[in-house]
């Protein structure tokens, strides 16, 4: 049986998910080859095809709407589109600029009406297309991505965890943020990252999005009261990863 | 006879980023000759104003997957420059043993993935896996390594965690350090096997020689990596100094249309920094092991090839680890402690800049008396390199017209031309497209 056609694709993104692919090192990485083929992977390779596909993995968000067509043709190519790292899966830090109207005259001032800087809000790709799985997180958690690809290569339904990060931190036994005087949007952010964040004496940032239904509010209180954030600064803290998730944004997207 | 050729390379392939190459010949006559920038535009200058301090790092390290321990570097040395914070001894010593670890992995990747295929006849290393197995897992097995030895430090590789401005959130401990120095000492045959690779394939490097002026960092203390003042070398030997506070009067950003990405110049039409750049400005500061890595593979200053920056990107790899065993010695013996946060001492603006593995990287804030970020600038080193890389293209285009090279041996000549300065065009914004029209 001919092995599965796998191929990565980039748009607005650092690349760095796919970076992560480069890290298993020669063993892990060698014995992949031998259950897919890696047909397409520009960053990598100078292979291109026009053949059907059994994966995708998509890397990036969706921000203009040249790039619609070409996610279709993908689509349209492969069985299985995999949202790859949190700007496709959830539009992740490039959504942290959708509040705002000004970024670009901000970012190219006067040269700012150049039609070729032309850039609409940062959405995930499940916008332009349908996305079957996601590997969540900034980067993405390689082997996650690893166990996705082999559920997926055995024919079972991949599991990405949906409880909170803070599960995770209490399991590894890292003492919590807060009782370090710090802040964090564990209690709201999505796990499956196995929490490094606060293991490495940082706050997680919930890069993964939020849990479903999130209790926003309460999590704002707990910044203002125990972190000694400003009511701006609380309200704004999960624009970094998480602004398409949160409860203004879907429904401002609903409208 | 007169030649017609149209190239037209959208997307270009084995770079970081979106970048097309156009050429357009008629006749013999060249009528279009673009390196085009088409990546889509983050705004990222935009997206970090109203966030705390604590987070600018955390945001614009993710401008770029592979130069992200670059971006968090110089992120928060512009932000300790504003808020007035000192860096302690060994703060320094283990930011600076990061960035060898990321210039190391980042060589790497760009030597044995994404240069050596080109010179292999190769589309890639997928189909180098059968035929060249062991240099592979050998390639492999070192970007592992560096990946690790990055992590002990910052976390993680891709977006690190533990290097805030201040200091670090955590620290490796003794312990771990011996370990991971015992296993770059294990990897010495490998360092030097990776040499005999390039030696091997420095006779494929295309012979072409565009003098420009070369920008990198300037340490009166090392070969400059970390930190250090802006200096500039034109080909005649005759140097420039600038402080990094005045970043912007020799970068001297500009806009044009076949790019989303800002351009630059300084004291000519272009310049160039990377690998290259710091070695025709820095390369007496090299450690002696990788001054005898250049002369083994033929590089000597000022070298006018821009296709020659691989091979000194194999003389930073030889630099990096050695320098790396020194500082791990050094920081075994003194110990690694835990240091708290250094607090700002006031609110306002600041520059910083580090050399990541494609070139000098810049960044600069201002902050209000909240600690909350007014707005920010950042020019990466790509950007640095496309009207430099626009201009090779206009030198080399008529050279290989005279070689009476075919529409394939040219367009080869110029993809290999710009993945020779390893861009990062999501860097910059994205870059690459070559075109000929007939």
């Amino acid at each position: 049986m001919a092995k599965p056609k796998v191929a990565f694709f980039d748009f607005a993104s650092c690349e760095g998910c796919q970076i992560e692919f480069t890290n298993f090192g020669g063993p892990a990485f060698l014995e992949l080859l031998n259950h897919v083929d890696v047909v397409e992977f520009r960053e990598a390779m100078s292979e291109q095809t026009k053949d059907p596909l059994d994966i995708a993995l998509i890397e990036g968000s969706f921000t203009r709407e040249a790039d619609r067509a070409r996610l279709e043709e993908i689509r349209k190519r492969a069985k299985i589109v995999i949202a790859y790292g949190a700007c496709a899966a959830t539009g992740g830090i490039n959504a942290l600029k959708n509040h705002t109207t000004d970024y670009k005259d901000f970012v190219y001032q006067k040269d700012a009406r150049m039609p070729h800087l032309d850039s609409s809000q940062a959405l995930p790709i499940s916008a332009a297309i349908k996305v079957d799985y996601a590997a969540l997180g900034c980067p993405c958690n390689k082997y996650e991505v690893l166990q996705i690809l082999s559920h997926l290569l055995h024919g079972k339904e991949p599991v990405v965890p949906t409880f909170p990060v803070c599960v995770e931190c209490k399991r590894r036994e890292t003492v919590c943020r807060y009782a370090e005087g710090d802040h964090c949007l564990g209690p709201i952010a999505r796990a499956g990252c196995d929490a490094p964040c606060p293991a490495d004496g940082i706050p997680c940032e919930a890069c993964r999005g939020l849990v479903e239904q999130a209790n926003e509010a309460a999590m704002e209180k707990v910044l203002m009261q125990r972190a000694g954030f400003s009511k701006q600064r609380a309200s704004d803290k999960s624009r970094m990863f998480a602004a398409n998730c949160r409860a203004d944004t879907v429904q401002e997207q609903k409208q | 006879m007169s030649q017609d050729i149209r190239i037209n390379v959208h997307h270009l392939t084995r770079v970081e980023g979106h970048g097309n190459i156009v050429v357009n010949v008629r006749s013999g006559k060249i009528e279009k000759c673009e390196w085009q920038v088409p990546e889509a535009p983050r705004f990222f200058e935009a997206m970090v104003r109203g966030r705390h301090y604590s987070e600018v790092a955390r945001i614009t390290s993710r401008i770029c997957g592979i130069c992200s321990i670059g971006h968090t570097l110089a992120s928060v040395k512009a932000t300790e420059a504003a808020l007035g914070i000192q860096e302690t001894e060994q703060t320094r010593k283990l930011r600076t043993l990061l960035k060898h670890a990321e210039n190391f992995d980042s060589h790497v990747l760009h030597v044995y993935f994404l240069a050596a295929p080109d010179l292999l006849g190769a589309p890639s290393v997928f189909p180098l896996v059968p035929t060249h197995g062991a240099v592979v897992a050998r390639a492999l097995n070192l970007k592992r390594l560096a990946h690790e030895w990055g992590s002990m430090i910052g976390g993680r590789t891709t977006h690190p965690t533990t290097a805030l401005p201040g200091g670090f959130s955590k620290w490796p401990t003794v312990k771990e350090m011996r370990l991971m120095r015992d296993r770059l000492v294990a990897v010495e045959g490998e360092l030097a096997a990776t040499l005999e690779t390039v030696k091997a394939l420095a006779p494929k490097i295309p012979p072409f020689a565009r003098p420009t002026e070369y920008m990198a960092l300037h340490s009166d203390q090392e070969y400059g990596l970390y930190d250090g003042v802006i200096q500039t070398v034109l080909p005649d030997g005759n140097k420039a100094t600038y402080a990094v506070a005045d970043y912007k009067k020799c970068t001297n950003e500009y806009l044009i249309p076949q790019s989303t990405a800002k351009w630059t110049k300084n004291r000519i039409d272009a310049y160039a920094a990377g690998a290259l750049a710091r070695f025709n400005n820095n390369h007496g500061q090299l450690h002696p092991n990788a001054k005898q890595a250049a002369e083994a593979l033929g590089l000597k200053a000022i070298a006018t090839n821009p296709f020659l920056n691989t091979v000194a990107q194999t003389v930073e790899i030889v630099h990096s680890y050695h320098e790396s065993l020194r500082l791990m010695d050094e920081l075994c013996k003194s110990g690694i402690k835990d240091e708290p946060l250094q607090k700002p001492t006031r609110y306002g603006q600041g520059a910083g800049a580090t050399e990541v593995p494609r070139g000098i990287l810049f960044h600069e804030y201002s902050y209000d008396t909240d600690g909350m970020c007014l707005g920010g600038n950042c020019i990466i080193p790509t950007n640095q390199n496309h009207a430099n890389i626009q201009q090779d293209f206009e030198a080399l285009v008529p050279t290989l017209l005279a070689q009476k090279v075919d529409e394939k041996e040219m367009e080869l000549a110029l993809e290999m031309l710009v993945r020779s300065y390893d861009p990062c065009i999501s860097c910059s914004t994205h870059f690459l497209d070559v075109t000929f029209v007939r």
